[in-house]
């Protein structure tokens, strides 16, 4: 608000209506203007449930409990986080959607850079895989059921292929395959997603790379690797840790097909279960407060990667770019001094 | 090595025919996990009862123009009137997060002031909480403001922290040429004019890409709804569909009816705006 000030002193005594239709004063309006609504909603809706979270964490307390009931218990949330084994344990469950969300990131890396190269229907191939992201949480979740079935679809398919209903187990409920079956589906939604974003990143590379490397008579393995692969490598980097950060905190599949039974729970659907089912407040809370600690950590980590791995990576590019057009200088000299005849 | 000849005059070795066929068989095959669960769901929704307890799932339905399970299930679900509800929620979030996104985005890349990086690192931050956490203590303000059980409480929450439309919408306008705007300020436009007038109709392609990608999203969501909407009357489409996860366990030719109903408005829209979303998604996606 410095230039308010300026103005103040300027003009004795201070004319709001003049100040308003000056140039300064319509700037510091308008970006007071379209700021205030954005902001108030970002805090109402983000940092003081935030502050909330932190605070309801050191409580016992429900939803309904008054402000004056609420029970202070210090760090014992916290204890609770750590030492229960329905809460900490179910971190360990976001190994599978790691793993799951590796395979995504390979396979759409790998369908990408097929559907970049000319092919025919590549278009309805792109639709067709990009479509499940598109469906709601809770229909996918109604789609899956169905799917996984005793005897249904995934059954019929590989009785099909030659399985004996009785050797299939039961995908929702065997505790040694439900998880991979759950991260299926969530590889299945978002498949598509990451296969169009890479497919962007590929396509913003200089198409003239491509028409010199075949020129020069490299087969498509050599230009994704050489070519593709540098080109898109920080947007690959950003979705492995994306894919992390995502997976510590899944939640639809199991929320939704199996509701964490069968030991499908993940951390955010027990977290879930015990502040709006159990009304344990303040221990989901401490639950949210130490996976957003995590994410935050992870998100912190990112910045920094970026920072000192690509700006080396970068630099090498410099380098490489300027001795290229340094050999070129020098040849170029060579030749006039040739034709010079020096 | 021998070579085939095509039409074209391109040689093709039989490796790269090997690879060809490879391909294909890699893209279909890929694209069929993609469309199976759909579509077994859209033939079983097609089936009678005694059908579908009959026949094995992947059979097709006996009579494609049997459309008793959609009727049912629309009429079970209320989805007439959960549609209506959507549409609502969806106008008017789109309403008015366009024009605060837009203003906010003029704002932050026009104008150099104090805070300018404190703005964009506070919507930064906030789109790293994951929204199940933050729903713990959100529940508890939405009972203060009294927004639980009222359609409004749940557009005006919905409305709040979209970084991805207000970063598509600042990546668009850093291309709009700010000369623009000086050779308006000469003329003596004040900056609301330059705003409404310039900035806005040049947004256009950016707002309808932010537009469809929110408005799916917006569609689609049902956790917050789910808390928020628990009265019968104003559900919206995605929580119809809990009608059927209760008390119809195993009805699933209603199930897939209603699955299949409710994605339909997201498969048009896809049909007609591919493009659109196509853009949304890389554009969304670079912000890191």
């Amino acid at each position: 608000m410095a230039t308010a000030v300026n103005t103040v002193k300027e003009k004795e005594p201070f004319n709001f209506i003049k100040w308003a239709k000056s140039r300064k004063g319509q700037k510091v309006l308008i970006c007071l203007a379209f700021t205030i609504i954005p902001l108030l909603l970002l805090f109402t809706f983000t940092y003081l449930p935030f502050g909330k979270m932190v605070q309801f964490s050191f409580y016992k307390m429900k939803y309904t409990t008054p402000v004056d009931r609420r029970q202070f218990v210090g760090w014992q949330n916290y204890i609770d986080v750590f030492s229960r084994d329905d809460c900490f344990g179910a971190l360990k469950l976001s190994l599978y959607y790691i793993v799951g969300a590796l395979v995504q990131l390979a396979l759409a890396l790998f369908l990408a850079t097929m559907l970049s190269f000319k092919v025919k229907g590549g278009n309805l191939f792109k639709g067709l895989i990009f479509f499940p992201y598109l469906i709601s949480g809770i229909a996918i979740g109604l789609i899956f059921k169905f799917f996984y079935t005793r005897g249904y679809v995934l059954d019929t398919i590989l009785q099909w292929c030659g399985f004996k209903l009785d050797n299939l187990p039961y995908w929702l409920k065997d505790q040694s395959v439900n998880n991979w079956a759950l991260v299926a589906t969530s590889v299945w939604r978002y498949l598509g997603q990451t296969m169009v974003l890479f497919i962007g990143a590929i396509m913003s590379v200089d198409a003239e790379l491509y028409e010199a490397a075949e020129l020069d008579g490299a087969n498509k393995l050599q230009q994704f690797r050489h070519i593709i692969l540098p080109s898109i490598k920080t947007i690959i980097t950003l979705n492995v840790i994306l894919s992390i950060t995502g997976s510590l905190s899944a939640f639809e599949p199991p929320f939704v097909i199996t509701n964490g039974g069968a030991g499908t729970g993940t951390y955010f659907v027990i977290m879930n279960r015990i502040a709006h089912t159990s009304q344990k407040v303040g221990l989901a809370s401490a639950m949210a407060v130490v996976l957003l600690i995590i994410i935050l950590v992870c998100a912190g980590l990112q910045q920094l990667f970026f920072k000192y791995v690509f700006r080396d990576a970068e630099s090498e590019e410099e380098s490489y770019k300027a001795k290229k057009a340094r050999m070129k200088a020098e040849k170029a000299a060579k030749k006039a001094m040739a034709k010079g005849g020096i | 090595m021998a070579t085939m000849t095509t039409k074209s005059g391109k040689s093709f070795s039989p490796g790269a025919i090997v690879w060809k066929v490879l391909e294909y068989f890699i893209l279909i095959f890929f694209s069929l996990v993609a469309v199976i669960p759909v579509v077994t769901c859209a033939m079983m929704a097609f089936k009678t009862k005694d059908e579908y307890m009959s026949k094995s799932a992947m059979s097709l339905p006996e009579n494609w123009l049997n459309f008793d399970n959609f009727i049912e299930a629309f009429q079970k679900a209320d989805m007439g009137h959960a549609f209506i509800n959507s549409v609502i929620v969806l106008i008017c979030v789109l309403i008015v997060s366009v024009i605060i996104g837009t203003q906010l985005a003029y704002v932050l890349d026009r104008f150099k002031f104090p805070g300018n990086g404190l703005i964009r690192s506070l919507f930064l931050i906030a789109s790293l909480l994951p929204a199940v956490a933050m729903q713990v203590t959100v529940f508890n303000i939405m009972s203060a403001l009294n927004f639980v059980n009222h359609l409004y409480g749940y557009i005006i929450m919905s409305c709040g922290t979209d970084v991805i439309s207000v970063y598509i919408f600042i990546q668009f306008m850093e291309n709009i040429s700010q000369s623009l705007d000086e050779s308006a300020i000469v003329d003596g436009a004040s900056y609301w004019t330059i705003y409404w007038k310039i900035i806005l109709p040049l947004l256009k392609p950016a707002i309808v890409t932010a537009c469809i990608l929110k408005g799916v999203g917006i569609y689609n969501e049902y956790y917050a709804a789910q808390l928020y909407l628990q009265k019968k009357e104003i559900r919206t489409m995605a929580i119809s569909l809990y009608t059927f996860v209760g008390p119809m366990g195993s009805q699933y030719n209603l199930i897939c009816a209603g699955v299949i109903i409710s994605l339909l408005p997201a498969l048009i829209v896809f049909i007609l705006c591919q493009k659109q979303i196509y853009s949304g998604i890389t554009a969304g996606a670079v912000k890191g």
